[in-house]
C-alpha cells in the first residue's frame, strides 16, 4: 500500500447527503472479477448528466471529494472505494461516513476524513466560487487547507498510522499467528465446521421457465 | 457491572487485544462467500502466495447474479457467468465447499447458512455482504465485510476490529394482526434514521421480539444495516434452540447439551447498560411502506405521501424533495392509491418459507390485479422445494404469479430480474435506493402480507383492505 502523509489536489463539492454505495457504483458493475479499472463505474447513474459535478471540466480531474453527510451508506461493496480510487480520488471528506465504507477506505489507502458539516459548507462555497481550486489534506496535522481556510478533520488514530506507514492488514495480523493457533485449540467441539459437508438429501431442482 | 450480549460475544472471540489504539483481533467461526465480493479476495491470496487458513469454516454459494429462469442453460450474461465460473474455480483451487446453481442447497447466502444449521448462537459470522446481520437473529455476532476483509478472513480466520457501541431496541407490546416483523424494522429505521445505528450493534429486546419466530427475527436483524448499524442481535431462547435442533450441522448428543448450556448464558445481564436505548410499542404499529429512496423514508401505509415542506431539518427536506422527484410521487397522495407495476416477493429479508406461506394465504382464492406482475423468488432452492411440497407453488401460479428459482434476483437487479425505468415495485426486499432494482426503477419496501394484498388490488394495500378480509388469519412473517 502506498504511503500517504499529505495530498494536494482539486476539490470536488458533491452537495448531496446519503450518497449510498449503489450511487457510488451501481450493482451492475460488480460483476467484474479484477481489482482495477472501475473508474468508468463511479457515480455511473449521474455521469450521463452534463450538469453533474464531475462532468464540469474544472472538476473532472478532482482528487479530493467533499461530500454531504452519511456518505457510503448501504451495501458493503468495496468496489465503491476502488471506483473512487481508480477515478483518481485520494481523499473523501464528509461530516459522517457509513462504518463499512470508512473501514474499507482505510484498508485501501483512501483517506476518509470527518469534517464538521459547518466546515464542509465553507469548503463547498470556496470550491464552487472558484472551480478547480486545490485542497491540501495533511494526515500529519489532520487538517484540510483550501486557500486561506484551514479546518481540522478526524480520522481514527490507527487508520491514520497505517495510511502514513502504508501497512498491509494481513501481514500485521500474521504477526499474531501463534495467538490464533492457541485460540483455535480452545474452541468448543459443538462449533460447526462446513467440512465434511452435511445436507438434507440431494433433490433435483426443476428449472423455472418464462411465463408466456 | 454486567455485560451485554454483544460484549459477551466479543470477549469470547478475542484472540489478541489491541494496544495503543490498534484494533482487537477477533476470531471468525463461519465465513460465507458468494460470487460478487470474493473474486478479488482470492486474487489477493494468489498474488501474495497465501492459502485459506480454515476451509472447514468457509462455505460458498451462488446467489447475487444467478438467473431465476432456465437455470439448466448456460448463463446468458457473460459477466455474470464469469463471476460464477470464477467462484467455482476458486472454490476448487482453495478446497472450499460450494453450493452451485442447480444444487438443492444453493440460494441466498443468508438463507442457506441458517437452514444448513451452520448459523448458531454464540458464533461470529461474516460474509462480504452487508445483510450478514441476518444471522444475528440467533444470538451470533454477524456482520458484513468488504473484499479486503474477505481476503483477511480467508488468510487468517480473524479480523482486526474496533469494539462497537451497544444499543438496545426495546419493542414491547403485541403486534396487531396483519402487522409483521418487517413493519417493526421499517418503523425502527424510520424512527432512528439510516445513520441512527452507526457504530452500534443493536440488540432487539422485549415481548414483541420474544414472540417472533426465528424467520421473523431474521427479517428484523437483516435490516439492521439499513439503520446504519454494523450488526443486529437477538438473545437466543427456546425458539432458537428448537430451530437449530436437527438441522444438518446442528451439534448432536453431548455436544448439543454442552452447546445449549452455553447458549443459555448468552443474554444481556440484568445490570448491564447499553450506550443507547430506543423504545417502541408494537401495539402502535401498522403495516409500513417506504415512500422515498432510503429505507428510513417510511410511513404507515394508511398515511399519505409526505410534504417536504413539513420537514424541519434542511438536509432531510432536500433528501425528501429529491426522493419524491425520483419516485414520481405527489405530496398528499394516499399510499393506497399508488398503482404498482411489479410485486417482488423474495430476498434475504423476506424470502423464507414463512414469508411464502403468509403471502400464499392472502392470495389463495383471489385474483391478481390485471396490470400488476407478481414475481415470487424463494430465498433458497430448499425453500422452493418446501413450498412445492406444501403446494404453495400452485397457489402462486394459479393466482398468476411467476414462480422462480432461488437467488437474490430483483432485490438488487444483478440478474435479468430488473425494473424498467419508472416502473414501480412493492418489494419485500431491503433497499429502495435509486436504481437498486433496475435503472430508474421505483421501489416501495413492504412486508410479504402487504406485497400479497398489493398484488390483489394493484395498488399499495394491506390485507385488511381486501374483500372478505375478516376471515384472514394473522400470519407470522
Amino acid at each position: 500500500m502506498e504511503k500517504i502523509t499529505t495530498h494536494t489536489g482539486v476539490g470536488v463539492p458533491l452537495r448531496r447527503s446519503n450518497v449510498d454505495t449503489d450511487q457510488i457504483i451501481p450493482a451492475v458493475y460488480l460483476k467484474r472479477v479484477t481489482r482495477t479499472g472501475f473508474e468508468d463505474a463511479l457515480f455511473a447513474a449521474w455521469r450521463g448528466d452534463e450538469d453533474f459535478i464531475l462532468n464540469q471540466p474544472a472538476y473532472t480531474h478532482g482528487s479530493v471529494l467533499v461530500a454531504g453527510p452519511d456518505f457510503g451508506t448501504g451495501s458493503s461493496r468495496e468496489h465503491a472505494v476502488w471506483a473512487l480510487k481508480d477515478y483518481g480520488f485520494k481523499v473523501v471528506l464528509a461530516s459522517r461516513f457509513a462504518d463499512i465504507f470508512r473501514g474499507n477506505s482505510g484498508k485501501q489507502g483512501l483517506v476518509a476524513g470527518v469534517v464538521s458539516q459547518e466546515n464542509i459548507e465553507l469548503l463547498w462555497k470556496l470550491l464552487e466560487t472558484e472551480p478547480g481550486k486545490e485542497i491540501t489534506v495533511s494526515l500529519e496535522d489532520r487538517t484540510v487547507t483550501c486557500g486561506e481556510l484551514t479546518v481540522p478533520f478526524e480520522i481514527d488514530d490507527y487508520v491514520r498510522w497505517r495510511l502514513m506507514e502504508g501497512l498491509d492488514d494481513i501481514g500485521l495480523t500474521l504477526q499474531n499467528e501463534q495467538a490464533i493457533t492457541d485460540f483455535e485449540a480452545t474452541r468448543g467441539s459443538w462449533r460447526p465446521t462446513t467440512l465434511p459437508a452435511k445436507t438434507e438429501p440431494k433433490v433435483e431442482i426443476e428449472a423455472a421457465r418464462p411465463v408466456q | 457491572m454486567g455485560t451485554t450480549l454483544a460484549e459477551k460475544l466479543w470477549s469470547s472471540h478475542l484472540v489478541h487485544e489491541g494496544e495503543d489504539g490498534a484494533p482487537d483481533l477477533i476470531y471468525i467461526d463461519l465465513h460465507m462467500c458468494h460470487e460478487v465480493t470474493s473474486p478479488q479476495a482470492f486474487e489477493g491470496l494468489r498474488l501474495a502466495g497465501r492459502q485459506v487458513r480454515r476451509p472447514d469454516l468457509t462455505i460458498a454459494t451462488e446467489d447475487h447474479n444467478t438467473p431465476t429462469l432456465d437455470i439448466d442453460k448456460p448463463i446468458a450474461d457473460l459477466t455474470s457467468r464469469t463471476q460464477i465460473d470464477t467462484l467455482r474455480k476458486n472454490a476448487e483451487e482453495f478446497g472450499i465447499r460450494i453450493h452451485s446453481l442447480g444444487d438443492a442447497d444453493q440460494g441466498v447466502v443468508h438463507v442457506v447458512g441458517p437452514q444448513l444449521g451452520l448459523t448458531m448462537p454464540g458464533m461470529t459470522v461474516v460474509c462480504g455482504d452487508s445483510h450478514t446481520s441476518t444471522h444475528g437473529a440467533f444470538g451470533a455476532l454477524a456482520f458484513g465485510i468488504g473484499t479486503s476483509e474477505v481476503e483477511h478472513v480467508l488468510a487468517t480466520q480473524t479480523l482486526p476490529l474496533k469494539a462497537f457501541k451497544t444499543m438496545a431496541i426495546n419493542v414491547d407490546g403485541e403486534l396487531p394482526e396483519g402487522t409483521t416483523a418487517k413493519d417493526i424494522i421499517l418503523a425502527v429505521i424510520a424512527k432512528i434514521g439510516t445513520g441512527g445505528g452507526q457504530g452500534y450493534v443493536l440488540e432487539y429486546r422485549g415481548e414483541a421480539i420474544r414472540s417472533l419466530s426465528m424467520e421473523a427475527r431474521m427479517t428484523i436483524c437483516n435490516m439492521s444495516i439499513e439503520a446504519g448499524a454494523r450488526a443486529g442481535l437477538i438473545a437466543p431462547d427456546e425458539t432458537t434452540f428448537e430451530y437449530v435442533k436437527g438441522r444438518p450441522h446442528a451439534p448432536e448428543g453431548a455436544d448439543w447439551d454442552e452447546a445449549v448450556e452455553y447458549w443459555k448464558t448468552l443474554v444481556t445481564d440484568e445490570d448491564a447498560t447499553f450506550d443507547a436505548e430506543v423504545n417502541l410499542n408494537a401495539a402502535d404499529l401498522e403495516p409500513f411502506v417506504t415512500w422515498g429512496t432510503n429505507p428510513g423514508q417510511g410511513l404507515p401505509l394508511s398515511a399519505t405521501v409526505p410534504n417536504p415542506d413539513d420537514i424541519a431539518d434542511a438536509d432531510e427536506r432536500e433528501a425528501a424533495i429529491n426522493a419524491l422527484k425520483y419516485m414520481g410521487l405527489t405530496p398528499g397522495t394516499p399510499f393506497k392509491e399508488i398503482p404498482i407495476d411489479t410485486v417482488f416477493l423474495g430476498s434475504c429479508t423476506n424470502g423464507r418459507i414463512e414469508d411464502l406461506r403468509a403471502a400464499a394465504a392472502i392470495i389463495q382464492g383471489r385474483t391478481k390485479a390485471p396490470n400488476t406482475r407478481f414475481l415470487v423468488v424463494p430465498g433458497s432452492a430448499r425453500v422452493r422445494l418446501q413450498a412445492e411440497a406444501e403446494g404453495l407453488d400452485q397457489v402462486f401460479i394459479d393466482f398468476g404469479a411467476e414462480w422462480r428459482n432461488a437467488g437474490c434476483s430483483m432485490c438488487l437487479g444483478m440478474n435479468p430480474d430488473q425494473l424498467a425505468p419508472q416502473e414501480r415495485s412493492a418489494s419485500t426486499s431491503n433497499r429502495n435506493f435509486e436504481g437498486r432494482q433496475g435503472k430508474g426503477g421505483r421501489t416501495h419496501l413492504v412486508s410479504p402480507l402487504v406485497a400479497a394484498a398489493t398484488a390483489v388490488r394493484g395498488t399499495l394495500s394491506s390485507p385488511a383492505d381486501l374483500e372478505g378480509a375478516d376471515v384472514l388469519v394473522g400470519a407470522s412473517a
